[in-house]
């Protein structure tokens, strides 16, 4: 269990490892255009190939990797299966070696970047608009949390459904639904007042 | 640095009037090591809450060396560190080395010194293996240890440690009460447990919204006894 696709930095020290945050980010998107806008079942599978080539270099586990692509997988068939009714088998290829490739990049950007530069990255990308009253430190902070919070989701999702199946009420969508509405905003309250006693946020 | 309660009172407004989380309490806390007790529900974490300003008191003033925790907020939850019950609400990074770093944000800019410092600091605790280790993979207890050392890296004078214990096992619970009572801080401990009690300087007993004992650790143990009937 939350072993999602963020927070499962890897520390090494590959060239990808060194790139700066910002920069890498950057790649990253200009990666994800590319596998868009240029056309052709070859293009996309060299792409698949670079991404998969990049993934090996940087020494990303292999079963985890599978783990975090398996709540895709269903996308993925769906989508080829769309495609190769609707275009035919060439066209399938373009679009599923493009999704695929971009998100083994996205992946090897999480694996190769701590949270904390990607923090640094952020309030650095945003010190210019500090002047009309952003506040960059924090902008950072919520980000985190926001990737921090995903995981934790998914945790307490499960503990309500094994507790609402202890009670036998596993069948019924308000028995789920309202504790875990009620406990995320509870372990929201709680991380918020944890953060505050840290001295976070408080400028 | 002592803390300062001046008539201070905590009330909520509810559908059947105003409750009283707090009655007017008057004291200081200026011993080393001072421990709070009292059943579930008796205002334990109110009290504990409104000494770093985390709750601001409906009426009279709290004070830590002077500053007003509703004035100066910010400035006492900097001098004042809080640790709660639940470690995985007070973990929010991914591993425990960028946990760290977090609270270092604010004192270190550069992002090196500040990567070595919170090693160091994970040294200390006896987590240096865990440094790169996803938050998910602790146990119990070594994300209490975490919770706790990420508080420490803030350099608070005071610590105060709303039952930290509470979901811990016994081994656990010896491992995070052993550092507690090594700190060179002030400690102000909220527990059930009567023993980590009387290993302290001063015991409150709250009951009710209001202190209820306020002495000898041994006395308010057997007070407190008496008071639940046990
Ligand atoms: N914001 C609030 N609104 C209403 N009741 C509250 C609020 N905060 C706490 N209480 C109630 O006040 C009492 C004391 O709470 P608390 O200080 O958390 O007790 P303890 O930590 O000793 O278990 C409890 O009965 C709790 O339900
Ligand atoms: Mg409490």
């Amino acid at each position: 269990m939350s072993q999602l696709l963020i927070g499962a930095y890897r520390p090494g020290r590959t060239l990808i490892h060194r790139i700066p945050a910002g920069p890498k980010l950057g790649l990253v998107a200009l990666f994800g255009i590319a596998t868009v806008t240029v056309p052709g079942d070859w293009s996309a599978l060299g792409f698949l190939a670079f991404a998969l080539g990049l993934a090996l270099w940087v020494r990303m586990p292999v079963r985890a990797t599978l783990r975090a692509l398996r709540p895709l997988l269903l996308v993925i068939v769906l989508v080829t299966a769309f495609q190769v009714w609707q275009k035919g088998w060439a066209t399938a290829i373009d679009v599923v070696a493009g999704l695929l490739a971009s998100v083994i990049i996205a992946l090897v950007f999480t694996a190769t970047t701590s949270i904390d530069s990607i923090l640094d990255a952020i309030t650095r990308g945003l010190g210019p608009f500090r002047r009309i009253g952003v506040n960059p430190e924090r902008v950072a902070l919520a980000f985190s949390l926001v990737l921090r919070a995903i995981p934790d989701i998914f945790d307490i999702a499960q503990e309500t459904r094994a507790a609402a199946k202890a009670r036998g009420l596993d069948r019924s969508p308000r028995a789920l639904l309202v504790p875990m509405a009620l406990r995320t905003v509870a372990r929201a309250y709680e991380t918020g007042d944890a953060l505050a006693a840290r001295g976070l946020g408080d400028d | 640095m002592p803390i300062q309660l001046d008539e201070v009172a905590v009330s909520v407004s509810t559908a059947d009037g105003d409750l009283a989380l707090l009655h007017p309490t008057t004291l200081t806390l200026g011993e080393r090591r001072i421990a709070l007790v009292g059943s579930n529900g008796s205002g334990k974490s109110t009290f504990a809450r409104l000494l770093n300003g985390l709750i601001e008191p409906t009426a009279g003033t709290v004070t830590v060396d002077g500053l007003d925790t509703r004035r100066d907020g910010a400035a006492v939850r900097r001098k004042v560190g809080f640790v709660f019950t639940n470690p995985d609400s007070q973990l929010v990074m991914p591993t425990s080395l960028e946990d760290i770093a977090l609270s270092l944000r604010r004192t270190i800019k550069d992002k090196d010194a500040r990567r070595a410092q919170a090693r160091n600091i994970l040294t200390e605790m006896g987590l240096a293996e865990r440094a790169d280790t996803s938050i998910h993979a602790l146990s119990g207890g070594q994300k209490q240890l975490l919770a706790l050392a990420g508080i420490l890296a803030t350099d608070p004078d005071v610590l105060i440690a709303d039952e930290p214990t509470t979901l811990l096992d016994l081994r656990n619970t010896q491992l995070i009460a052993d550092r507690l009572f090594a700190l060179r801080q002030q400690l102000i401990l909220v527990t059930h447990d009567l023993d980590l009690a009387l290993r302290c300087d001063r015991a409150i007993v709250i009951d009710d919204a209001r202190v209820a004992f306020d002495g000898q650790p041994a006395d308010a143990v057997a007070f407190y006894r008496e008071l639940v009937g046990s």
